[in-house]
């Protein structure tokens, strides 16, 4: 289950189990690493647990219910598994959920501002990320006073990508950044992600149901089904894989089956030869 | 038209204090989903522990000031308890279960506040002025008639209310609040804490009670129907919409200023007591015709 072979690991996710309303299990232990200034995408079909994983590390879970009853997570050699969300971020990890969810009735500037919060009120540094930010997505200064409510679904991304730029993270989690955008800002949103990890060194762990973006954009891969981590790999071994490329990147003529379904059907083949 | 006036006036002021009390429901029904109760027994609770200690501070130098600041501390200390012992345990409970909890913190704050205050009406003079102004006495035939106690109420509602809109527009706490009321999970995945804005936002809503029980109190004196101001602020949230501070000022005074000027002009025709109902049918109507209210969030679809 190691991850890269170079770098430390920042963020480490061990053999965690999270249950819904006491009674539905979700994640049956999913372990992850994610080395420093690294991106990792974390792939799956719809429901296999991609967002359970990363709000478990933001401790976003108990706003739904949900509890992470095993397993631990260490960031920079510390558990913040029973950190509240406020102190994840000020240790350095800040979450862009499934979604967006800007602020509506703040405006893009207001929106950038609130990611600000944990900061305090250091007016002179903030303003100046929020330049920064602006320099990585120029469309948002035009828009900077629009109600995030009324602006696209691309500059909404970018709205929040960019409040949690504000809090000045060392690492970025970042669920289904591409959902509902058209191909070109999807390409231009991992654009920036890439730009963002190279140039101020925010390691990335990327939920995606997107495979092959991800997948081109990505150090290294993890493939989660019904709540556990089935596959991992750097990922241009993965992209290569022939069962990735069956059964998440559509390059296959038979019908969609899950991955586990397939190891079933070979590990038959082989009991019958 | 100068008699008119008049009632207008007398009924806008009347409407500043049920402004102020359903303000205080909105602040909170923003930030946290609750629906508080317990606002009008903050008022009285708020004007209780103001006039007693300006009686036992009556002998210091500066009694008015001194029990202000008292009192201002005593509601930070309440929402202190109220976001510790009733919120943070609560959290991700249904509404009704929020709201039933309000209900034992309005029935709580009224026992406590006259137990450890007393129960008598108590007059309460913070020296504003109390002879009547004449003023347009060019305009209209016979001036109208102020009283100036309603003026100075009316302003320094009106600077609180603008003292509120800075805050909430201007500072960064004002901006975390809105965040929270707008989406809660984002505001925490971004590292607002949730417990620490319902905390500020129970202690605005006690600073409003406060000054709407000095408002109220001086002019009426300090007394167990300060509380069932809540009754007034709900047709206030009716009309004015749960979510909207605006709607609330706005609501507030159209009550006040109907139930008023309904009893002076409808009451000779229909027989009296308007006052009593006016404002509940007021709401009944809305509700069957406008349910979101005059000012009801615009909700904006997501892109
Ligand atoms: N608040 C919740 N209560 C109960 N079940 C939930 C809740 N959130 C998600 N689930 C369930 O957990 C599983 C994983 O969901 P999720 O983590 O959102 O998957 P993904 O992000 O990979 O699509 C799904 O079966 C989903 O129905
Ligand atoms: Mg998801």
């Amino acid at each position: 289950m190691n991850a890269n072979d170079s770098g430390r690991i920042l963020l480490s996710v061990k053999n965690i189990e999270v249950i819904y309303d006491h009674v539905i299990l979700v994640l049956k232990g999913v372990s992850l690493d994610v080395p420093d200034g690294r991106i990792v995408a974390l792939l799956g079909a719809n429901g296999a647990g991609k967002s359970t994983t990363l709000k478990a590390i933001s401790n976003l879970l108990r706003a739904e219910r949900g509890d992470v009853t095993k397993g631990s997570i260490i960031f920079d050699d510390e558990r913040i598994d029973q950190l509240n969300p406020s102190l994840v971020v000020k240790r350095g990890i800040v979450q862009v959920m499934e979604g967006r969810h800007c602020f509506a009735h703040l405006t893009v500037e207001e929106n950038l501002l609130t990611g600000a919060f944990t900061r305090g009120a250091a007016r002179a540094s903030i303003a100046e990320d929020l330049e920064k930010v602006y320099s990585y997505f120029p469309r948002l200064k035009l828009r900077r006073s629009s109600l995030a409510g009324y602006t696209s679904g691309g500059e909404q991304q970018m709205t929040a990508v960019g409040r949690a730029l504000m809090a000045r993270p060392r690492m970025i989690l970042l669920d289904e950044p591409s959902m509902g955008l058209a191909p070109q800002i999807v390409e231009e949103i991992f654009g920036i992600v890439e730009d963002l990890n190279e140039k101020e060194k925010v390691s990335f762990l990327l939920a995606e149901q997107n495979t092959s973006v991800a997948l081109r954009h990505a150090d290294y891969g993890y493939i989660l089904e019904n709540g556990r981590v089935v596959m991992d790999g750097p990922a241009n071994d993965l992209a290569n894989n022939e069962d990735v490329k069956e059964f998440y990147l559509g390059i296959s003529t038979a019908g969609r089956k899950s991955f586990r379904d397939s190891k079933h059907y070979r590990r038959r083949k082989r009991w019958l030869a | 038209m100068g008699p008119f006036i008049e009632v207008l006036i007398a009924g806008l002021m009347a409407g500043v204090l049920y402004s102020l009390v359903a303000l205080g429901f909105v602040l909170i029904f923003k930030a946290s989903g609750v629906f508080n109760f317990a606002q009008g027994a903050m008022v009285l609770f708020a004007a209780l522990s103001f006039v007693r200690l300006m009686e036992f501070l009556q002998n210091t130098f500066a009694p008015i000031l001194l029990s202000l600041a008292i009192t201002i501390v005593i509601m930070i200390v309440l929402a202190l308890l109220v976001e510790r012992l009733v919120l943070r345990p609560l959290v991700n409970q249904p509404p009704i279960s929020l709201f039933m909890a309000t209900l034992g913190i309005a029935y709580f704050l009224d026992g406590l506040g006259q137990s450890i205050w007393g129960s008598d009406i108590y007059t309460l003079d913070v020296g504003i002025p109390k002879e009547p102004l004449l003023l347009f006495e060019s305009v209209f035939e016979d001036g109208i008639l102020v009283s100036s106690e309603d003026l100075v109420a009316a302003l320094v509602a009106g600077v609180l209310v603008a003292g509120l809109a800075v805050f909430f527009q201007r500072t960064r706490i004002g901006r975390a609040l809105r965040a929270v009321a707008d989406d809660h999970q984002a505001a925490q995945s971004v590292g607002i804490p949730l417990n620490y804005i319902w905390v500020i936002v129970w202690t605005v809503a006690g600073l409003v009670a406060l000054v709407a029980g000095i408002i109220w109190g001086s002019k009426l004196g300090v007394q167990f129907s300060l509380s069932l101001i809540a009754l007034k602020a709900l047709p206030v949230l009716i009309l004015g919409g749960f979510e909207s501070v605006l709607g609330a000022i706005i609501g507030g005074l159209i009550i006040g200023a109907g139930e008023k000027l309904s009893e002076t002009y409808l009451g000779p025709l229909i027989g009296g007591g308007i006052e009593y109902w006016f404002a509940y049918v007021l709401a009944l109507a809305f509700l069957l015709f406008r349910p979101q209210g005059l000012f009801g969030e615009v909700h904006i679809d997501r892109v």
